[in-house]
């Protein structure tokens, strides 16, 4: 019953924590690439898309994070269904 | 809310069982083979309705091939345009009442990274031979071979989680959402999902793009 309530909190903090670190530097990654967009218009269309894939990357370890909070929720292997 | 690891068996064909999402795949398969064919039985030099969609939106995702692999676009374009207008439709499915996504489990994703994975390599040794391509492993150093064997592997499973982690929270969320609150509150999330689906089809097929013309540009 411990376990229960430790992972569900676990879940919780993994999803906090694991949001903040994405959010930061995709807000930075965001910014920079508007700085360059304003300095040169006419590139809007390569740094749209090096930005998206960018983002991409960035994001996938917050994916990873909610995809790890749902296992320990929903399929969490310490505690016996 | 339940667990979105588990697959739903649709029914049993002989010993194999068949699950909800590659029937919802094979429906998508089937009208969209359906609408080219009916869109492409008679191609005219001056357009229709359906030929113009059609012609516009091949000429959209070859541009967009053409900015990443400059020469051999059309060789790419079957493959990419293929995982792009699959991933868009699979991911928006899930707009239409009583049907849910096939990308929200996470057979179709892996199946889809399998794909990538391998064509990379068929890309590579085709444009390089077996040998130049095992060769340019070791292209910087052969100190970094064993990351650079390492960064096939995550790369791959990061596609697939990217896009199962994607769409199932979105779909998770709305569900959510749907239980604590009332009708219309979850409309907006909804349109945030669209764009959220459109996107990750975007990102999957430019990254399946990115990565084949990494394993070309080694050549040089």
């Amino acid at each position: 019953m411990e376990l229960e309530y430790i992972s569900i909190i676990a879940a919780a903090f993994t999803v906090s924590a694991g949001a903040i670190g994405p959010a930061i530097s995709e807000g930075y990654a965001v910014a920079r690439a508007m700085e360059a967009i304003a300095r040169q218009p006419e590139a809007a269309g390569p740094l749209a898309r090096t930005l998206f894939v960018g983002l991409a990357m960035i994001e996938t370890t917050a994916i990873y994070c909610l995809v790890l909070a749902l296992l320990l929720l929903y399929a969490n292997p310490f505690i016996q269904q | 809310m339940e667990s979105p690891f588990v697959t739903h068996i649709a029914f049993m064909l002989g010993p194999v069982p068949i699950s909800y999402a590659v029937v919802v795949t094979w429906g998508i398969m089937a009208v969209l083979t359906f609408i080219v064919w009916l869109s492409c039985r008679n191609f005219k030099t001056f357009p229709r309705r359906w030929q113009t969609a059609i012609e516009l939106l091949v000429t959209t995702i070859d541009e967009q091939i053409g900015d990443i692999i400059q020469d051999k676009n059309l060789y790419f374009l079957p493959l990419i345009g293929t995982l792009f207008i699959f991933i868009a439709l699979a991911n928006l499915i899930d707009l239409m009442p009583g049907l849910s996504a096939p990308t929200a489990v996470l057979e179709t994703p892996a199946a889809l990274a399998v794909i990538v994975f391998f064509s990379v390599h068929y890309v590579g040794i085709r444009s390089q031979g077996v040998w130049g391509y095992l060769k340019s492993y070791t292209r910087p150093n052969i100190i970094m071979m064993p990351f650079t064997l390492l960064s096939q592997i995550t790369r791959t499973f990061s596609m697939m989680i990217r896009l199962f982690g994607n769409i199932m929270s979105g779909q998770f969320l709305i569900g959510l959402l749907l239980a604590f609150a009332g009708l219309l509150v979850p409309v907006p999330l909804m349109v945030l999902h669209i764009l959220i689906s459109l996107i990750q089809a975007y990102i999957f097929a430019i990254l399946a793009t990115v990565f084949i013309a990494a394993a070309m540009a080694d050549e040089t």
